[in-house]
């Protein structure tokens, strides 16, 4: 297994005193917590600091992983031949390293008070975050999720063990919805019941479409005289192309609704597609085109900034 | 075990109750009701008992993990959810404005 610089991970001394190491950890779990802090990894940087945080404040467990000597961050290495005899097991038990994660190394000592523990320890429950289309989102889809979960075996060591988890997601998953596979999680040890699996749904971003709840924006690209005439389009949404009638007039900014055309509503109904309409001109003119603007720019006697003067009047 | 799963949305149209909350959240009942009772933990409704939104099971595993991870008492829980709900309705304002923000 390869081992882990907790003392690094807190930014301690390995002799700092368990006031030292609880400020540490206070300090990097207010600023890597994943429900409060929004930094990049946050979430893998909490983990490591909770990790090394569980170990080094209990002084068993440190005495513990002190006896494992100092090594550096990441190198290979097995517990000497008595590690095991002295720290956190009985003597007897066979125990192998082969197949444990540095990080499952002192779940043993909590797993000795599981054995002895009546109700047995319920298994670890999971978060996991999923990121679907907006295709998927509409369509509904099968996750095939594949984790590595931690699990206590028959001698109640943890050990990672790898499953595949399918889960249907129905039609109409938004940004933000939350999902629970009840028993999914971890197996519990000893009748204790099993962990639950959370999925948080997250929606890719889309070429065309941004989604907010069940709703739908599109961009509309109209040119001048499409916007000040008129016209028919055809308007791609996620169930096929449909005719939309754009009124004369349609200024940029001008939400055109398709009714019923966003993401479905599981519980019946379906959010709404909005084409906002954006004039946009071509970067270069032929003549002919600058010809007829001109023309127009001379025959109007259109004013878009009219209300510039009558404020300041 | 590759069978599909039973999936359980966790929206508004599924209710808990309390005895659910305190087997899923990890939190005990008296601190559950504690959030209740300060208002950090929205409550559907008291006839017959104590029923929540299956939104509130986040919200409830998210109080839990607070209380372990911060060493933090029930007060401090509420007020860090109450901040945090405070956040996430500005970022929900925020994807709501930005979804409709044109991106040409």
């Amino acid at each position: 297994m390869k081992y882990t610089d907790y003392y690094a991970a807190l930014g301690v001394e390995r002799g700092a005193s368990a006031d030292e190491i609880k400020k540490a950890y206070r300090r990097l779990a207010q600023k890597y917590h994943p429900d409060v802090s929004k930094e990049p990894g946050a979430e893998s940087k909490f983990k490591e600091v909770a990790e090394a945080y569980q170990t080094l404040k209990d002084p068993e467990k440190r005495a513990a992983y002190d006896a494992l000597g100092s090594r550096p961050q990441g190198e290979e290495f097995r517990p000497p031949p008595d590690w095991t005899r002295q720290h956190g097991g009985n003597g007897s038990e066979q125990f192998s390293f082969d197949d444990i994660d540095f990080a499952d190394l002192f779940s043993r000592f909590g797993a000795r008070g599981a054995q002895g523990a009546r109700g047995g320890m319920p298994g670890q429950d999971f978060e996991v975050p999923v990121e679907i289309s907006i295709e998927d989102a509409f369509r509904g889809t099968t996750l095939s999720l594949s984790l590595s979960m931690p699990e206590y075996d028959a001698n109640g060591q943890l050990r990672r063990v790898p499953h595949t988890v399918k889960a249907r997601i129905a039609a109409g998953a938004v940004d933000g919805q939350r999902l629970r596979l009840p028993g999914k999680g971890g197996k519990g040890f000893r009748g204790g019941r099993d962990g639950d699996l959370y999925l948080d749904i997250s929606l890719k971003p889309h070429r065309l479409y941004r989604a907010t709840g069940h709703d739908l924006y599109l961009d509309l690209p109209l040119s001048p005289s499409e916007a000040a005439l008129g016209t028919s389009l055809e308007i791609p949404t996620l169930a096929g192309a449909v005719s939309l009638k754009i009124p004369a007039g349609t200024s940029s900014g001008r939400k055109l609704r398709l009714s019923g055309r966003g993401l479905p509503n599981p519980r019946g109904g379906a959010g709404d597609l909005f084409a906002v309409a954006q004039i946009v001109v071509p970067s270069a003119l032929s003549d002919r085109e600058r010809e007829s603007y001109q023309r127009l720019a001379a025959d109007s006697n259109f004013e878009p900034r009219r209300h510039f003067r009558e404020e300041g009047a | 075990m590759n069978h599909e799963t039973e999936v359980l949305w966790l929206d508004e149209h599924r209710a808990v109750s309390l005895h659910e909350l305190v087997e899923i959240s990890g939190l005990g009942e008296a601190e559950l009701l504690e959030l209740v009772h300060s208002g950090a933990l929205p409550v559907r409704e008291t006839v017959g008992g104590y029923s929540f939104s299956a939104r509130v099971v986040t919200v409830a595993r998210t109080a839990c993990r607070l209380r372990d991870d911060f060493e933090l008492d029930t007060r401090g829980v509420g007020v860090a959810l109450r901040l945090l709900e405070r956040v996430r309705d500005l970022e929900q304002e925020i994807a709501r404005l930005r979804a409709q923000t044109p991106g040409i």
